[in-house]
């Protein structure tokens, strides 16, 4: 390890993490202490970063991706070894499937304690290996600013993803004289086997202009890298230059404005019918950061049959993956944008492309014929989610940050608010983490306090991250929380009831228990229970008039309520279900 | 290398020479499904450096996946694939054998230009090093004798020289 950089002063190692981390320019950490990072809480008391305290080390995780998602910037989880370092292991799987930059920090047992079962041992870099982009066990205190220095590189560059730095109790316990080190400031970084991507391939950008100039049918498929790029105004100026439609899954939901005329929404699985079909009809996807998930494609062998591909994606493991790609380009998203805007440009566009008007007029068929829609409520009968979200959304500013849990309020959240701006939309895609949105939520208001942040939440998920309103309220980050409560596992529930002839099995949570509102309140939140269509307005009015804690609202929701659009899973997208008011069909 | 219906490619991983990263290539390997046939691993010159000989079995996963996930990992600075035609190979096998048709296993050692090591009790201890089917067919020779124990080591390979 090269220690090389400017010498600072003689130090210890829990002193030189904290100075490492504000040299990376690190504001906020979200942690809970212990046995093994002790020594690293104390020079903390004394850094100009701020900590805030969570309840569950999950919920430091996902506060630091909420943080990051909210920020670009990287969020930063500390806690200590054994039980605290696997409670972190969901938020940095979490992280890694949806590329969101993050560094976690664990206290490990002392060095030569390693490997004889200590107390709070655990093999943390062992049982992350395959969740991280990368992670390091320190072994010298004199490594500590380095490979910092080289967490923050790893985690933010390239594909982004979370880095994790276990680091044993001596060598940040000033008592220890493992932990003596003269600090300093790491010049370069000592990653040999690291390369940061080169420019975009210039003959592969010649080549998809080319079909981008002939292409009849084109669709972009924007996915999460545009987002990850800051690529969402090289997006916009791309579609515009060309006027090709776009559909941006569920990763990159902001990165272009859904009210634009070109924007088809989402994608796959619950996508719009409008998204799902002109991908199936395309015969070019120009795929950019976005990797072919299969809850996009639904059956590989049916999905997009006529289609060329380009794919640009930053990661070279992504390119040919999945679907064969015509033209692959390694490369950042908003680099390749820019350069292939450039390039049509030269090359005359949009004058200089083939005629489609045949393709927009069938697209716009699609747009007009199959909306989203649903079965407005009946008088006294319970409320429907797509209609509180449509009323918290009309009644939210226009830079509001929405975060969502896993299942079906989450692909209500995704279809029926309107995103217009990039960093409005989090939640956890790959990994489809029940629990997301409470602490994401607290992450990213930490990272943006000035903005609106509600968390769309299922009453399954509220139950296993709820204890993280806590930390909101005693840390003065007003959030807000709905719950569409429809008393079930809702998204499992539909399955079942779709796929496995309304064999319900162990998806009925509870109807009156527990009392949302008397929970809210008793982590000190202000709270309100909404039954009645008519008070759901009123309701959400109250709630964003407060800002001076955080609201939780238990909204109960309709039961059998079920996401539509939907391709059944193993379908082709061709076999899209719509909604059953619009089944009659399309041709 | 010919082996049966099996698709073999050989590649030539250079890694830094730090602890667990054998575990991070394995570790890869086993979660995304690819199969490997054999590994030999080493400090090369440079001690901070290891060399990975990995034969990979691409029935499992096309070969440019295995080899742009193992790029990246971050310990990884290179990866070469190496064709039988412009490489090298070597295999070392140690074998014992029973020894009761002692002469003719002296022959066909002979025969291989393998190396006897030892012979006592009614077995007989040879070890041969050569190119991999050389080394299996050697294996496949002794078998009607009776095999007691054998250890290969993976196969090893390097660039023949230049012309
Ligand atoms: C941690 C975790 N466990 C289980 C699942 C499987 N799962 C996906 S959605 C869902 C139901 C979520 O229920 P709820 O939060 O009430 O949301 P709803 O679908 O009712 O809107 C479950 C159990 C998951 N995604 N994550
Ligand atoms: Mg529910």
């Amino acid at each position: 390890m090269s220690t090389t950089g400017t010498k600072g002063s003689a130090t210890y190692g829990g002193q030189a993490l904290m100075n490492a981390l504000e040299r990376e320019g690190v504001e906020v950490v979200f942690g809970l202490p212990g046995g093994a990072i002790l020594p690293v809480y104390d020079p903390l008391i004394d850094s100009s970063i701020r900590h805030i305290l969570v309840r569950h080390e999950q919920g430091a995780g996902h506060m630091a991706e909420g943080y990051a998602h909210a920020t670009g910037k990287p969020g930063v989880a500390m806690v200590t070894s054994g039980p605290a370092a696997t409670n972190i292991v969901t938020p940095l799987c979490d992280a890694y499937l949806d590329s969101v930059p993050m560094v976690a920090i664990t206290g490990q047992v002392p060095y030569a304690a390693i490997g004889t079962d200590a107390f709070q041992e655990c093999d943390t870099t062992g049982i992350t290996m395959s969740v991280t982009k990368h992670n390091f066990l320190v072994t010298e205190a004199a490594d500590i600013p380095q490979v910092i220095h080289d967490a923050f590189h790893l985690a933010t560059t390239g594909r982004p993803g979370p880095v994790l730095v276990d680091i044993p109790k001596d060598i940040v316990d000033p008592g220890n004289p493992h932990s003596a080190l003269t600090d300093y400031v790491p010049t370069g970084h000592d990653l040999p086997g690291y390369t940061v991507l080169p420019d975009p391939d210039p003959e592969g950008i010649r080549e998809a202009i080319q079909m981008i100039l002939a292409a009849e049918r084109p669709v972009i498929y924007a996915g999460g890298g545009i987002l990850k790029a800051r690529g969402a105004d090289a997006l916009r100026a791309l579609a515009e230059l060309t006027d090709i439609h776009v559909v941006t899954t569920l990763m990159c939901r902001g990165g272009f404005p859904d009210d634009h005329p070109l924007a088809l929404g989402m994608p796959g699985m619950h996508g719009t019918y409008s998204a799902v079909t002109a991908m199936q009809e395309a015969d070019l996807l120009i795929a950019i950061g976005a990797r072919f998930d299969d809850r996009v494609t639904g059956k590989l062998e049916g999905f997009a049959p006529h289609a060329a591909v380009i794919h640009i994606d930053i990661d070279a493991a992504e390119l040919n993956k999945v679907r064969h790609a015509n033209v692959a380009i390694q490369a950042d998203a908003r680099l390749a944008t820019e350069a292939l805007i450039e390039g049509l440009t030269l090359a005359g566009a949009p004058e200089s492309q083939a005629d489609r008007s045949a393709w927009k007029s069938r697209v716009s068929g699609w747009l007009e014929k199959f909306p989203l829609t649903y079965d407005k409520h009946v008088a006294g009968e319970a409320l429907k989610p797509q209609h509180v979200l449509e009323t918290l959304r009309d009644n939210a500013p226009e830079d509001t940050i929405v975060c969502s849990g896993v299942g079906q309020h989450q692909m209500w959240a995704s279809q029926f608010w309107r995103f217009n701006h990039p960093y409005t939309w989090i939640n956890s895609g790959g990994l489809g983490t029940m629990g997301f949105s409470i602490p994401a939520a607290i992450g990213a208001k930490v990272g943006q306090p000035d903005r609106m942040v509600w968390a769309i939440d299922g009453d399954g998920c509220f139950q296993m991250t709820a204890q993280e309103l806590v930390t909101a309220t005693v840390e003065n980050i007003p959030i807000k929380v709905a719950i569409l409560n429809n008393s079930y596992l809702g998204m499992v529930r539909q399955w079942q009831e779709m796929f496995y002839d309304e064999r319900y099995s162990e998806v009925f949570l509870s109807k009156n228990v527990p009392d949302y509102k008397m929970w809210a309140e008793a982590m000190g939140c202000f709270a309100l229970r909404v039954d009645d269509p008519d008070e759901v307005e009123a309701a959400v009015q109250q709630a964003n008039e407060i800002d001076d804690r955080p609201v939780v609202i238990d909204f109960r929701t309709d039961a059998a309520e079920k996401v539509f659009p939907m391709v059944p899973s193993g379908a082709s997208n061709s076999e899209v279900m719509v909604h059953p008011s619009q089944a009659a069909g399309p041709a | 290398m010919s082996n049966g219906n099996h698709q073999l490619h050989t590649l030539v991983v250079r890694v830094e020479n730090k602890a667990g990263v054998l575990a991070r290539v394995a570790g890869l390997f086993a979660r995304r499904g690819f199969n490997i046939d054999s590994l030999a691993v080493a400090p090369v010159v440079d001690e901070s450096f290891s060399r990975i000989t990995i034969v990979v079995d691409v029935e499992s996963a096309p070969l440019e996946q295995i080899v742009k996930q193992l790029h990246k990992l971050v310990n990884v600075l290179d990866i070469v694939e190496l064709s039988p035609t412009e490489a090298v190979e070597r295999e070392l096998m140690v074998i014992t054998v029973r020894s009761d048709a002692i002469d003719e296993l002296k022959a066909l050692t002979q025969e291989f230009h393998a190396t006897w090591l030892d012979d006592r009790s009614g077995q007989a201890m040879i070890s041969i090093s050569s190119f991999p089917a050389r080394v299996e067919e050697f294996e496949e020779r002794l078998k009607p004798y009776g095999i007691v124990e054998l250890q290969r080591s993976g196969k090893i390979a390097l660039h023949r020289l230049p012309d």
